[in-house]
């Protein structure tokens, strides 16, 4: 596995680490193109997944859209990911908050975590893998 | 004359281009691979070249191959396989890795396929088998091999369970999607036969 594992780490667009955990409400600005036109959209909702499947990584974010649940799974490795804000740490006590599909208003909200720090919303620097080989 | 390498499939992940698409790509060691002998027309009948590759401790090899290598200097080596002359500057003791190929190209990919054991129809055929509840006493089995007086024999290649899997596969129009030189490491687009650490050959479309 460690092979596969090296190779993964070589081929990576971008050195993303995630910080943040289920249970917070992100902020995710994500790159959409539109013919030659690119322009940043913001998602902002609860985290509810992590999913681990190496260079696969992703995490699914739930808002409430006009009443409407709505759920999207970023790619935690793709170049179009901007910039990853937490916006409020949720309190959470299991990995996966799929049982929030089925709660709506107060009861779909989470307590906030008194985090260890302030800081939040770490910026990640996106790194070309052009760079990377002349290492 | 197609370009042949000898390698190794490593596992399956995926590949994230520059604009987000994602692509699922293995992971192939492609050589390095020793050229071993040349045979030639006048001496073998044809032309070809056989390369070598992956070490192997000696002790491994047996007598006729080890003596045969130690002879011509070069290292023990496990796998063995005759390729086309692609390239007529190579020569005994010369080595190939994966530079010989370049990002974007076609190749096909020959393994051997993960070994089922002895299958039945529904697996090995793909047979829709029959009802398993409401009585049915008509599960899994093939049903009916044929007529009765006439023909009074079953023809020949009538799907019947059997032996699946181990036969040596071929996949062709498969991309090159990235190649790292330092590692002899390719990434070749989609699925290629076997399980990992399993023996490929890489040639060119």
């Amino acid at each position: 596995m460690d092979l596969i594992q090296s190779v993964e780490k070589e081929i990576a667009p971008v050195t993303r680490a995630i910080n943040f955990e289920v249970g917070d409400t992100v902020k995710v600005h994500y790159r959409i193109i539109e013919g030659d036109k690119e322009r940043i959209q913001v998602f902002e909702g609860i985290v509810i997944a992590i999913d681990n499947h190496g260079l696969g990584k992703n995490f699914t974010v739930r808002k409430i859209s006009f009443d409407v649940g709505v759920e999207r799974i970023f790619p935690l490795f793709s170049p179009r990911i901007g910039k990853i804000d937490v916006v409020r740490k949720g309190k959470a006590r299991r990995a996966k908050l799929y049982f929030l599909r089925e709660r709506k208003g107060k009861s779909a909200k989470l307590k906030e975590r008194k985090g260890r720090s302030g800081v939040i919303a770490a910026d990640v620097p996106a790194a070309p893998p052009a760079e990377k080989a002349g290492e | 004359m197609k370009k042949t390498l000898i390698g190794r499939k490593i596992g399956m992940t995926q590949y994230i281009c520059e604009d987000g698409t994602v692509v699922p790509v293995t992971i192939c060691e492609l050589g390095p691979c020793v050229v071993v002998q040349k045979k030639t027309k006048e001496k073998d009948g044809y032309d070809a070249l056989k390369l070598g590759y992956l070490d192997v401790k000696e002790q491994r090899l047996t007598k006729p191959i080890r003596e045969d290598l130690k002879k011509k200097n070069l290292p023990p080596l496990k796998v063995f396989r005759e390729v086309e002359v692609f390239d007529s500057n190579l020569e005994v003791g010369s080595v190939i890795n994966c530079s010989i190929f370049t990002e974007n190209d076609k190749v096909m990919v020959t393994g051997i396929s993960k070994g089922k054991g002895f299958a039945g129809v529904i697996k090995r055929h793909g047979f829709g088998g029959g009802r398993i509840t409401h009585g049915s006493h008509f599960h899994r089995a093939p049903g009916s091999v044929g007529a009765h007086t006439f023909p009074a024999e079953i023809w020949r290649g009538q799907r019947m369970p059997g032996h699946m899997g181990s036969d040596t596969v071929t996949v062709k129009n498969l991309k090159i999607v990235k190649i790292l030189q330092d590692k002899n490491i390719a990434l070749i687009s989609g699925a290629i036969p076997g399980r990992r650490n399993s023996i490929i050959a890489v040639r060119e479309k």
